[in-house]
């Protein structure tokens, strides 16, 4: 099983291999959760010895392998912690949804699953994070290699001051595709896969920049799409968009969700009980004392659970807008 | 609902003109708008008057096209102007001294080997200066960051412009045209200092231009998992590709106009060499050895020189602000 495990995380840090078959990867404790044919898609189902032990959830008679397996999760910025307590577990083509109040910590917890959280100084994580049974934060893991496998969408759209079809081939070109036919066919086929492609098709050399905020955000998806990864994170995706943009980046997910895993981050509690199956319900507690505040996971559940019946009272009272 | 339209219309009638203020504030007002205003005409009044002398005293021989394809004249007159009787003879010297003589006419006034060397030394200078200057912004602001070794670099940097330009000179001399007796004055030698003197330019402008990429566009490239040098080429560099190079231009023109690390470093010549090897000679060193040497044709030299360099800044300086004009980033 060790040497399993030191295999995986070498060839993350190195090439990529074909499958990842999950039987090879986890090692120890959560063996009991593999029971998914990656190849095949075809899930198991779930025994009930498993459903024991994944934390009281109330899972369906199918579910997804396991992509994220966190578990008492804490991030720091220099001395300050600023989320703690964060156990889960984020399943293949499943939405997974965060949500919570402002400064509880779901866009720093986002961050750590493509190591995002790198790119700011004196982040550091404590606790397991592991994607397919690979420790993220490993030493032979390689955050380049991460983020290829895990795309993001940030907030706002943020697409490069580039024409649109470059800011869609930007992906596939670093990764060293260069040929002219070959980027089309990348760039229509994610726009397509984005529901992008009919509105932009007659000018995919015009700058990106000329769009409007949501089909920026579509091409942003479509950017992320093009470089083919298992996991999209979605930082509050549609929170720049107006109702209508909202709705067809929500279908887009719906959509999408077949192809990739995706861990959306929302403000909008409808949003997540709309598009999402399963939730993940952050608050902050304050220390007295020192006046800290702390982000924190209350509760982690399917999303019709959360919404109709949270185990936990915060949960209640933040879904029926008692605690905002 | 009609007893009330009189009364609105009372209330539309306030008055909103500035005759409401106190005159206290009124007299307040007005003093400090002329005084504002006369302030902006006696700083305008040496601009003005700068421009005006040097056009009218150095145009005229600017325009003729000896200017341009001519050798300076009267280097053997350089070296014996106290009261040599030849001066007129060698085309060199004082015109109303010259007028029996009536040699002095026929002075042919060009000042190619200067614009030549102008061009080279900042050609040489900018070689050196801008892919190194680049390079070390894009260090300090994409990978130093806050670190220490940065924060020390930074910190030098910004020493480094506040260093007078005369010190660059001093320092080339000695490090380099020492080192070579006569021969270390060269084109390159001047390049050399004035490269010492653009390159704390260059690293400041850049990292502000770089300051100025929206940090959304690093992360989106990172995202899509791409490493920071091909983030910094592929995505940074063309954003603020617009702004560093009017910053390199703006710095180019600066050591264009530079006299000090100059006349060190390049030695004098009056006839036009294209190397970088060998004595040389800039605009600027003109201007300086030609008020230095006296007399009214040095002088129209002088003048002459002057506009020149003050027509080579005015187009470097106005393309930076062209380019500037397009930059995207900050605007979106």
């Amino acid at each position: 099983m060790q040497a399993d495990s030191e295999q995986n995380s070498a060839s993350l840090a190195g090439s990529i291999p074909s499958t990842l078959a999950p039987q090879d990867v986890v090692g120890g404790a959560e063996q009991e959760l593999l029971y998914t044919d990656l190849d095949t898609g075809a899930a198991l189902p779930i025994t009930a010895e498993t459903a024991a032990s994944s934390d009281a959830q109330n899972l369906p008679a199918e579910v997804g392998s396991v992509v994220f397996d966190v578990d008492n999760l804490s991030v720091y910025y220099g001395k300050y912690r600023a989320v703690r307590d964060v156990a889960m577990k984020v399943r293949k083509n499943e939405i997974t949804a965060f949500i919570g109040p402002s400064g509880c910590g779901k866009t720093t917890v986002l961050r750590c699953f493509n190591r995002m959280n790198d790119l700011i100084d004196g982040a550091r994580v404590e606790g397991k994070i592991e994607y397919h049974g690979v420790d993220l934060y490993g030493e032979k893991v390689n955050a380049v290699e991460v983020r290829r496998r895990i795309g993001m969408v940030f907030q706002k759209p943020n697409p490069f001051p580039k024409s649109i079809y470059e800011n869609v081939a930007y992906g596939p070109r670093i990764g060293g595709i260069k040929k002219k036919s070959e980027l089309d066919e990348i760039v229509e086929s994610s726009l397509k896969r984005a529901a992008l492609w009919d509105e932009v098709k007659d000018r995919l050399k015009a700058s990106a920049l000329g769009i409007s905020g949501g089909q920026q955000q579509r091409l942003c998806i479509a950017r992320a799409i093009a470089v083919n990864p298992e996991v999209i994170l979605m930082d509050e995706p549609c929170s720049a968009l107006d109702p209508i943009a909202t709705a067809r980046i929500e279908d887009l997910m719906k959509e999408i969700k077949t192809e990739f895993t995706i861990v959306i981050v929302t403000h909008n509690m409808q949003q997540a009980a709309r598009v999402s199956d399963a939730t993940a319900f952050y608050s902050t507690v304050v220390n007295p004392e020192s006046d800290v505040r702390t982000g924190l996971l209350v509760e982690f559940d399917r999303t019709e659970t959360i919404f109709a019946n949270p185990s936990d009272e915060r949960t209640e009272h933040y879904i029926t807008g008692r605690f905002g | 609902m009609s007893t009330s339209t009189p009364e609105s219309s009372e209330q539309m009638r306030i008055s909103l003109s500035s005759a409401n203020l106190s005159k206290k504030r009124r007299v307040r007002n007005a003093a400090a708008s002329v005084a504002m205003v006369a302030a902006f005409l006696i700083a305008a009044v040496p601009l003005f008057a700068m421009g005006a002398s040097v056009l009218s005293q150095g145009l005229g021989v600017v325009l003729s096209v000896d200017w341009w394809t001519q050798p300076i004249p009267g280097d053997v007159g350089r070296a014996d102007l106290a009261g040599n009787e030849d001066l007129c003879g060698l085309g060199f010297g004082d015109a109303a001294e010259c007028q029996a003589g009536g040699s002095s006419t026929s002075v042919i006034k060009g000042m190619q080997p200067a614009i030549v060397g102008t061009f080279l030394t900042v050609f040489g200078a900018s070689a050196m200066a801008i892919p190194l200057g680049i390079l070390g912004a894009i260090y300090l602001h994409e990978y130093g960051k806050t670190g220490r070794l940065a924060r020390f670099i930074r910190f030098m940097t910004d020493v480094m412009v506040g260093v007078p330009s005369v010190v660059m000179g001093v320092f080339i001399y000695t490090i380099w045209v020492l080192q070579f007796g006569t021969g270390g004055k060269s084109a390159f030698a001047a390049s050399l200092a004035l490269g010492c003197l653009m390159l704390p330019i260059v690293v400041r402008s850049t990292e502000e231009m770089l300051k100025l990429v929206p940090n959304a566009l690093r992360e989106a490239s990172a995202a899509l998992g791409t490493r920071t040098w091909k983030t910094t080429l592929k995505v940074v560099l063309p954003a603020a590709s617009a702004g560093i190079t009017s910053g390199c231009l703006l710095a180019v023109a600066r050591a264009a106009g530079e006299t000090a690390p100059v006349v060190f470093t390049i030695g004098y010549v009056t006839t036009t060499n294209f190397s970088m090897r060998g004595q040389n000679t800039t605009l600027s060193a003109q201007i300086y050895s030609q008020l230095t040497n006296g007399g009214s044709i040095a002088t129209q030299l002088a003048w002459g020189a002057a506009v020149t360099l003050v027509g080579i800044v005015l187009v470097l300086t106005l393309s930076a602000r062209a380019i500037s004009s397009r930059l995207t980033i900050g605007k979106t």
